[in-house]
Order: structure tokens, then sequence, then C-alpha cells
């Protein structure tokens, strides 16, 4: 009997590529009472009405009017990680359903995953490891060279709190740090990163060495970076995308890249993801694409489920939700 | 401390013998205008056509990656020798006691180093914890295992660094490591500066197999010596947790090869991501080459349009120095 007592909570699938890892489903087993969607498919009638929050893992499962719909009682939807472009707030809003994200915890994995990338993207990491294994090497040339980060120009688009992060390990590599924001920081954040503040986004793009992104998906950064913003770049300039794909015109940068108007690329984050595998990105020697794995240790995937669990449990309380997407 | 050449009009610019200009070992093409305003470059090849003429011209050498290689001979046809420049700071390639028998003066090329080094050795360190390489391969492969592939990394942040070496190069990486709130543990032949280790938050760690027990990453940045040949080997990686990384950009020698083979098989370490190897490039059978766990590069540590021209930079600072008999910035003595 005790198990009825557990709140009904939706979830996408156990296990498989984008499922609920098996170890946290003996976790959240314990709290919750889970239902994947194909028992929830077979069993519509019976289990809409029980279903009072959805555990939303890598965006799924998907959210429209129709599963609103059917769901009467359902209060809370925790969303892994922190972009919350993929859900439709004033949809959810305009059924009573409250939101939740994962906003913090993400914040050092992403910004570590954004050092790696620039530096194995100015160093040809990639290209490096293939010179060193594949069977046709028989020797490594002199004259073979990346370029320096310590000492160069890292421009930050987007100095929330990821962003800030970037700042304080690029500080260490004794970079020149730039940032464009909707808002300045106050002087002692500046300062203690010595960041310098471009209101125009024009001289950012002039100056830097390393271009990254660090914006969430509004309408407003919507291609954000496009063909303009590129050229303006250095030649020698590397563009790390650590945000999401949208943020950038892709096939500006498929010829920005072919055409040499900047050096190199390095994206976590791609329009669609996975790319189609005849796409030119996956061509090119000089980009590097990883499979959006910004937030991706173990260690962050815990405290993600942790959180959600304790934002879900606080709205079917009707307590004050941690970590609640207003709109 | 820049030194002008006092060279007299007329008057012949020392000899400088290289190896050869580009190709596998050479002096970079870019280089070698700045060289040819201090120096006449002569290289191996026209020295052994013309070693009755050459020979006493030269007085100085510039080693590009270990080469020329320098022995009795070369010291024995070289009369007018007063200074071999190395570039890079790793003298191990080099007999100290055998040149400074012949007078001859040896500097390397330390401070360009150590940035471009240590920023190697993040690199690394950032791409093995996080699967960047196979990620990579993942996200650009033209068959289904993007659709199998959900893989986790481990995290930097807040995570253990244990430092074996910590000379200048050491020290920077901590430096870069800090602003990663890593907890940085290392170990060296002599304690650093109470100021030093607390500018970094450094521990100390007299016994290496206390750094090797704590560690979640062991990167090593010691110089090659009898001392420190096969300084990591079974016993040390045995010690290390199944969970640790071992990060090497020092020489390939201080690593037991073999049985980092057997331990990363094995699981009983996590990783290994090397920028140096032995022999380099490694044979192309050979086992490390195969392994899913590990990132090798080819020897990237001052692999920089930077980094290179610092060097052949300090290179000249020290020849010109030594050939007008002043205090050279970076001499190497035999210790």
């Amino acid at each position: 009997m005790e198990a009825q007592e557990l709140p009904c909570v939706l979830i996408d699938c156990i296990g498989g590529k984008h499922g609920v890892y098996e170890d946290h489903a003996e976790f959240l087993k314990e709290r919750f009472c889970l239902i994947t969607m194909k028992e929830y498919l077979e069993n519509k009638n019976f289990l809409g009405k029980k279903i009072r929050a959805i555990y939303m893992w890598y965006h799924k499962p998907v959210i429209n009017e129709e599963l609103l719909q059917s769901l009467p009682n359902l209060k809370i939807v925790a969303s892994s990680g922190v972009g919350i472009d993929h859900l439709d707030l004033s949809l959810l809003s305009s059924y009573g359903v409250k939101v939740s994200n994962t906003p913090f915890i993400v914040s050092t994995d992403t910004a570590d995953l954004g050092m790696a990338l620039m530096l194995a993207s100015s160093r040809r990491l990639v290209e490096g490891h293939q010179m060193a294994i594949s069977p046709d090497t028989e020797y490594f040339p002199a004259d073979w060279l990346g370029a320096e980060v310590s000492g160069a120009t890292l421009g930050i688009i987007g100095m929330g709190t990821i962003g800030y992060k970037v700042a304080e390990r690029a500080k260490a590599f004794e970079m020149k740090i730039l940032y464009h924001n909707r808002k300045q920081r106050n002087k002692e954040e500046e300062r203690a990163v010595g960041a310098t503040y471009c209101k125009k986004i024009d001289d950012l793009l002039q100056q830097a060495d390393f271009v990254m992104l660090v914006v969430n998906l509004t309408p407003q950064t919507h291609k954000l970076i496009g063909k303009r913003e590129l050229q303006l770049m250095k030649p020698t300039a590397i563009l790390i995308n650590i945000s999401r794909g949208l943020v950038v015109d892709q096939d500006a940068l498929v010829e920005a890249l072919q055409n040499k108007v900047i050096k190199a690329a390095a994206l976590d984050v791609t329009y669609p993801e996975p790319l189609p595998r005849d796409h030119p990105l996956l061509k090119l020697k000089n980009v590097i694409i990883t499979p959006h794995i910004g937030s991706a240790t173990v260690k962050t995937r815990h405290l993600m489920k942790e959180n959600m669990t304790e934002s879900i449990q606080a709205g079917l309380a009707g307590l004050p939700i941690p970590n609640e997407v207003l709109l | 401390m820049k030194v002008k050449p006092k060279i007299m009009k007329g008057e012949e610019l020392p000899g400088l013998l290289v190896n050869e200009i580009g190709g596998m070992h050479g002096i970079l093409h870019d280089h070698v205008e700045f060289l040819k305003k201090h120096f006449c470059l002569i290289t191996m090849k026209e020295f052994l056509e013309n070693k009755k003429n050459m020979s006493k011209k030269v007085q100085a050498v510039y080693l590009w990656w270990h080469k020329p290689v320098i022995d009795k001979d070369l010291l024995q046809s070289l009369p007018n020798l007063k200074v071999i420049a190395n570039s890079g700071v790793g003298m191990d390639h080099l007999d100290l006691k055998l040149v400074a028998s012949f007078g001859v003066k040896m500097a390397n090329a330390p401070c360009a180093v150590s940035s471009s080094t240590a920023d190697t050795g993040m690199a690394l360190l950032l791409a093995s914890a996080r699967r960047l390489v196979e990620g990579y391969h993942v996200a650009v492969s033209p068959g289904m295992e993007y659709c199998e592939a959900d893989f986790l990394g481990v995290e930097v942040t807040g995570a253990t660094l244990g430092i074996i070496g910590m000379g200048s190069i050491g020290y920077k990486i901590a430096l870069r490591a800090k602003a990663f709130e890593m907890k940085i543990l290392y170990h060296n032949r002599t304690r650093r500066k109470e100021q030093e280790e607390q500018a970094v938050g450094a521990l100390y760690c007299e016994k290496i197999d206390d750094l090797l027990c704590q560690a979640d990453f062991v990167m090593v940045v010691v110089s090659l010596t009898p001392q420190t040949h096969k300084l990591i080997g079974k016993r040390e990686m045995e010690l290390m947790k199944p969970t640790a990384t071992l990060i090497n950009i020092s020489r390939g020698a201080v690593v037991d090869q073999e049985a980092l083979v057997i331990a990363l098989r094995s699981g009983v370490i996590r990783a290994a991501a090397l920028d140096v190897t032995y022999p380099e490039p490694l044979p192309r059978d050979h086992p490390l080459l195969k392994l899913k766990n590990v990132i090798i590069t080819p020897h990237l540590g001052i692999k920089t349009d930077k980094a290179t021209r610092m060097i052949t930079e300090e290179a000249v600072e020290n020849i010109l120095a030594a050939l007008a008999g002043l205090p050279m910035p970076s001499e190497v003595h035999p210790s």
C-alpha cells in the first residue's frame, strides 16, 4: 500500500540513450511512483489523473498541449540543465503548471568545458592526437604549431554565472578578458577577473583572439553570430560555442571557416543535435565538435537529480520551489 | 637585458651552426630572417661539405629539437665554438660534462617554455577528464555511435591535482589549477617557500605516495634525470586511485610505459594523457595507440608561434652574451 502513497511522476524512459539512468531510477523510486511514457500511453485514462509531476531528463518527454490536457493534476515540470528554450513557458503557465530547472550546479562543468574547448582548439589537440596515433605517421614535423592561450585576448559574450566562471579560469592563464552582456557587471566583479566591458559587441569581436558564447537562447540571441559578426572577428580568431546551436548562423559559420574568415571553431552545441551526417561542419579540419557534454559529469548529474527531486517535492507540497523558472 | 652585437663594418657575423632550415628538425623558416641579423647561418650540410673552411667560423650552435647531435667528434672539429644554445628547457639529450670539458658554455630557454607547457598540461587534463577526443569522434562519426553514446566524464572543478615536479612549469600549472578551485598537492626535490605555497594553496607531500593516493589527477612535470627515470612505475600506479588520471608533459622515460599499458587495460587507473612518449613517435603497433582511455599528443609542449619565437629570442640573447663574454641570462652548468 505504501507505493500508492508515493506521488506519481512521469518520465520518458529508464536506460537507453537519453533515459533516466538506472542508478538514478533507484533513488527516484524511493520517493516517487515512476511512470514511463510507454506505461502512460498504454493506460492513459487511469494514469493521466495520477500524474502530478514530470521529471524532464534531456528534454524528454516532450510537452505539448495534448499532453497537458490529459494530465489534469500536473503541478510541476522539473527540467534537467539550465536551458529552458525547449519549453513553452506561456503554455505551461496557462495550465497552472510550475517549472524548475537546475541552474547553478551546471555552471562549473560548463565553464570547464568552455576552457577545454578553447585549449583543445588553439593547440590543435584533436588533430595532434590523430597525428600521434595515425598508422601513416613517421615523425612529428617541427613546424607544426598551434596558437598560445596564455596572454591572449578572450571575449566572453554573455557574462552570467557560467560566463563569469569562464573569466575566473581564463584570468589564471593571464588572458586579457573582454565581455559583452545585456548589463554591465559591477566594478568589483570586473576587477576580480580583470574584465573590460564592451558595450558594443563589435568592439569585442574586433579585438578578441578567442570569442566564447555563453548566452542563453532567446529571440534576441537567435543567430547573434552571423556573417557580419564573423567578418568583424580577426582571421586568426577562434569561435567557441557552449550556449545553444541556434545562437550561431551555422551556414555563415561554414562559409567563414571554409574561406578562412576566422581560424577555427569549437562547438559543444549545434542545431540540430546531432547534425546530419553529411553536414559540412563534420568535415572541416579546423572544427572540433563535442556531443553537448557541457554538464556531463557523474557528480553533476547526481546533483541535478537531487535538485529536480527537491523541486518536485516542494512543488507538490505547495512550498516555495527551489530553482523555479518564472515567466 | 638586450645585448647588441659589436660588429665593425666589414667584419663578418659570427657563424651559427644549425641542423637544417625547415624540414623535420630544422630551424623554423619564420625565424631565419631574425637569426641572419646576428649570425652567419651554417647548416650541417654546408659544414660537412666544407669542413676545412667552415670549422673555424662556427662560434655557436643552436639546437632545434635536439639536433644537431653534439658528440666528441663535432666538438673537436669546432675549435672556436663558445656556446651551445638549446631550444626548450630539457637538457637530457646533451652530455653536459663533455661539452663543459671543451670550455663551451650552454644555455636553455626556460622563460619562453613555461606558460605554453603549462597550458598543454591543462589542455590534456581537461580533455581527458571530459573525454573530449572520444566525444569528438562520437559527434562526427558517420555511423550510429551518436545514437548509442551517452557518456559522462569526471569533474575538474574541486578535484584534487597532484603535481610531481614544482619547477617554473609546475608552478604555472598550480596557478591555473587554482582558478578551477582544485585542491593542489605537490611533490618536489625541495619544498617551495611558504608564500609561494599559499599563493596557489598547494600542500607539500614529502612522500610521493601521499600525493599518489589522494590525487584525482597526477601531473608529471619533472626534468628527466637518472633519478626520475621510470619514476612512475607499477608500484606508483597501484597507489593511485582507480578513478585517477595520469598526465605526462615531462619526458616519456619518466613513466614505465609497459606498466602504464597494463594499468590502463586493467582499470588500475582511469585514463592517461601523454604529450611525451618514448620514443617519439611510438612504433605504429604500440598498444598505447589503441587504448580508448589514452590521449596522446605529438609533443605539443611549446609548439606555438609565440613560444617558438620567444625561444629563439632567448637563445640569441644567450649566444650574444656568451660571445661578448658577458653573463648569460640562462646558462646551464653540469650539475
